[in-house]
């Protein structure tokens, strides 16, 4: 009996070492997914153009809250010409902001972004009731908003906000329109920006005359890398830059961002396995340590199992297939383990309304197998050496 | 001649203290005697039931088994000749727990790398417990059966591999003179049989059911005789009433 709970309790050891890194690599693959989704959600087929030179891999200038103003309107109407760059289907242009926004004595801070007619083209935004603002309207310094989801509900609740006038930093907007719920993305959360006509935002808000950044859409993924070069081209000539090395923008796509993103994330997953591993270490040595009881207690079964004809290889392999079998059992009782706790924890985060994908890779397991495999033999070699290498008449005469 | 051994030495070295179990010790044992290894304890008669069925290797001397000497067999070569030409019957059973009296009789089959059929193992371990008189056990746990029925089930262990010699380490030792009588029957009947049998024991009385007797006294063989007056166990039954 007491034999039959150590068994028991070693094998947990393992059940738990293997389940964990089982729902460390699950949970690990699905934030990465929902991360990686944020990203891609903003479209697959877009070009950023950032203001301030910078190392491909490195951050822009611009993201680390250094303003520069090389970046203007006319630049991106230059970007839009056909000529210029003929991949180029549409593009937008942003500068944002921070200020009170009022409405009935309701009275809240929130970011607005000026933009362009074409956002709704490029960002795949959907607009619920009203209207976005037109290519007219963007350079008019008419005073127009458009809400996201969650500032809609906060100023006017469930009623209907379109034709209304709200204040923001004292300056009279109609509102025009609202979005639809969106969530929010890798950059930015639509649902609680105000957006007006990128004029209105740069001459009245904030008095200036630059972009924060300019958003392009490409015809094609495939076509991105000869968009960026075209781009490069064009804004040179604008800037009057001969050099490379002078250089006052960047230009980047998704996939540096992607690639980025997925080998920080990775290094988080595999950082948190190795953890997890420590574990298996651990149970790795209940393992061993049952091993050597278990040999103990069976010291006299070796001596006679040696008498009657057992080479040492036979005792040595004896042993090691009851560790090896002892820790699958483990290795398979926690991957049914670590399965069923990833797919509850995806079903409680899907829940609680996030795309969570639930993953578990066939690699996952393979190397759940593996590892308790080696374990196994790694921790039982040591005992089944002990046993396979007793001296027979020591054995039999041991009490 | 099956067992030819010249002067066997034994020495264990105990953390640097030499204690000498045997020295010089030699003789030959014929295929079908029947031999019995008397003395006292300390005189050296387990040491050299251990190094007769090659659970240890000697200090000094040789041993000639089936002619051939046994100085430069390996261990694999030792664990084969205990699997395939000894059987061991010792005073403790030494069978599995918790382990029907088949896989117990089975065992030394299971390490015979012939790999013999399934149906052959089983008719070579129903054999075996035929003639110590236990097919009706077969499927009981060794744990449990009598002292004297785990001794058979050990003796059947010992037959199942046809062993050209059966070692038996004071085999009634640990049972009462009922149960004794019994499996010094078994032990003759088997040596009318054919089979060599050498056993240890210190008790005079057992020791007159061989054939032959091979006294030792401090790891010497001091003398080495036939039995005038053999005990044949069949028929003692009226004397222990």
């Amino acid at each position: 009996m007491a034999a039959k709970f150590r068994s028991f309790l070693t094998i947990l050891g393992i059940v738990i070492g293997i389940a964990s890194v089982i729902i460390i690599m699950a949970i690990g693959t699905s934030a990465q997914e929902l991360i990686l989704d944020q990203v891609r959600g903003v479209g697959s087929n877009l070009i950023g153009v950032l203001p301030g030179a910078s190392e491909e891999s490195g951050p822009p200038a611009s993201a680390l809250g250094v303003v520069i103003t090389t970046l203007k309107y006319d630049d991106m109407k230059a970007l839009l010409q056909k000529n210029n760059v003929p991949n180029v289907v549409d593009g937008t242009a942003y500068i944002s902001g921070n200020d009170t926004v009022q409405y009935e004595g309701i009275d809240k801070n929130y970011t607005f972004q000026g933009t362009t007619a074409s956002y709704i083209n490029v960002e795949n935004a959907e607009i619920e009731s009203g209207r976005f603002f037109t290519k007219e309207e963007e350079t008019s310094l008419a005073r127009l908003a458009v809400l996201g989801s969650e500032v809609a509900a906060d100023l006017f609740g469930e009623g209907d906000a379109v034709g209304k006038k709200i204040k923001i930093s004292d300056q009279s907007f109609e509102v025009i329109g609202i979005f639809k719920k969106r969530g929010s993305t890798a950059f930015s959360n639509q649902d609680t920006t105000v957006f007006m006509p990128l004029f209105t935002a740069q001459k009245i808000m904030l008095g200036v005359d630059y972009l924060n950044f300019i958003r392009l859409k490409v015809d094609s993924e495939d076509n991105i890398d000869r968009a960026k070069a075209d781009v490069t081209i064009t804004l040179r000539d604008q800037h009057g830059i001969k050099k490379e090395a002078d250089d006052d923008f960047s230009v980047r796509d998704q996939k540096a961002g992607l690639d980025a993103i997925e080998n920080v994330t990775g290094a988080i997953k595999y950082f948190l396995v190795a953890i997890a591993a420590i574990s298996l270490m651990v149970g790795g040595v209940g393992i061993m340590n049952t091993m050597l009881i278990s040999v103990n207690q069976r010291i006299r079964e070796v001596g006679l199992r040696k008498a009657i004809g057992a080479k040492n290889s036979a005792i040595l392999f004896q042993f090691l297939i009851e560790s090896v079998v002892v820790t699958l059992i483990g290795g398979a009782v926690g991957i049914l383990g670590g399965v069923a706790i990833s797919a509850l924890a995806a079903l409680i985060i899907q829940k609680l309304g996030y795309h969570w994908p639930f993953i578990v890779t066939f690699s996952s397991i393979f190397l759940a197998v593996f590892i308790s495999a080696g374990i196994g033999i790694f921790f039982g070699i040591y005992p089944a050496r002990k046993a396979a290498k007793l001296n027979i008449t020591e054995a039999l005469r041991y009490e | 001649m099956l067992i030819s051994v010249k002067n066997l030495c034994k020495e264990y070295d105990n953390e640097g203290i030499v204690t000498r179990a045997l020295c010089g010790v030699t003789f030959d044992i014929a295929d079908g005697e029947f031999v019995s290894i008397m003395g006292p304890s300390g005189s050296g008669k387990s040491t050299l039931m251990q190094l007769l069925g090659f659970l240890d290797r000697p200090t000094d001397g040789e041993y000639f088994f089936q002619g051939k000497d046994t100085k430069n067999f390996s261990d694999d070569d030792l664990a084969f000749l205990r699997n395939q030409k000894i059987g061991f019957v010792f005073q403790s059973f030494n069978l599995l727990p918790r382990t029907t009296v088949f896989e117990n009789v089975e065992l030394p089959l299971l390490y015979d790398e012939r790999k013999e059929s399934r149906g052959l193992l089983n008719r070579k371990v129903h054999d075996a417990l035929r003639s110590v008189n236990l097919e009706n056990r077969i499927s009981n746990f060794s744990n449990q059966l009598s002292g004297g029925e785990q001794q058979r089930v050990a003796i059947a262990r010992a037959l199942v591999n046809d062993p050209a010699l059966i070692l038996a380490d004071e085999p009634t030792g640990n049972l009462d003179s009922k149960n004794g009588l019994q499996i010094m029957r078994i032990l003759q009947r088997l040596n009318n049989d054919g089979h060599t049998i050498v056993m240890v024991t210190h008790e005079t009385y057992t020791s007159e059911h061989a054939k032959r007797i091979i006294q030792m006294l401090d790891g010497k063989v001091e003398n080495d005789y036939l039995v005038k007056k053999r005990r044949i166990a069949d028929g003692e039954e009226e004397l222990l009433k």
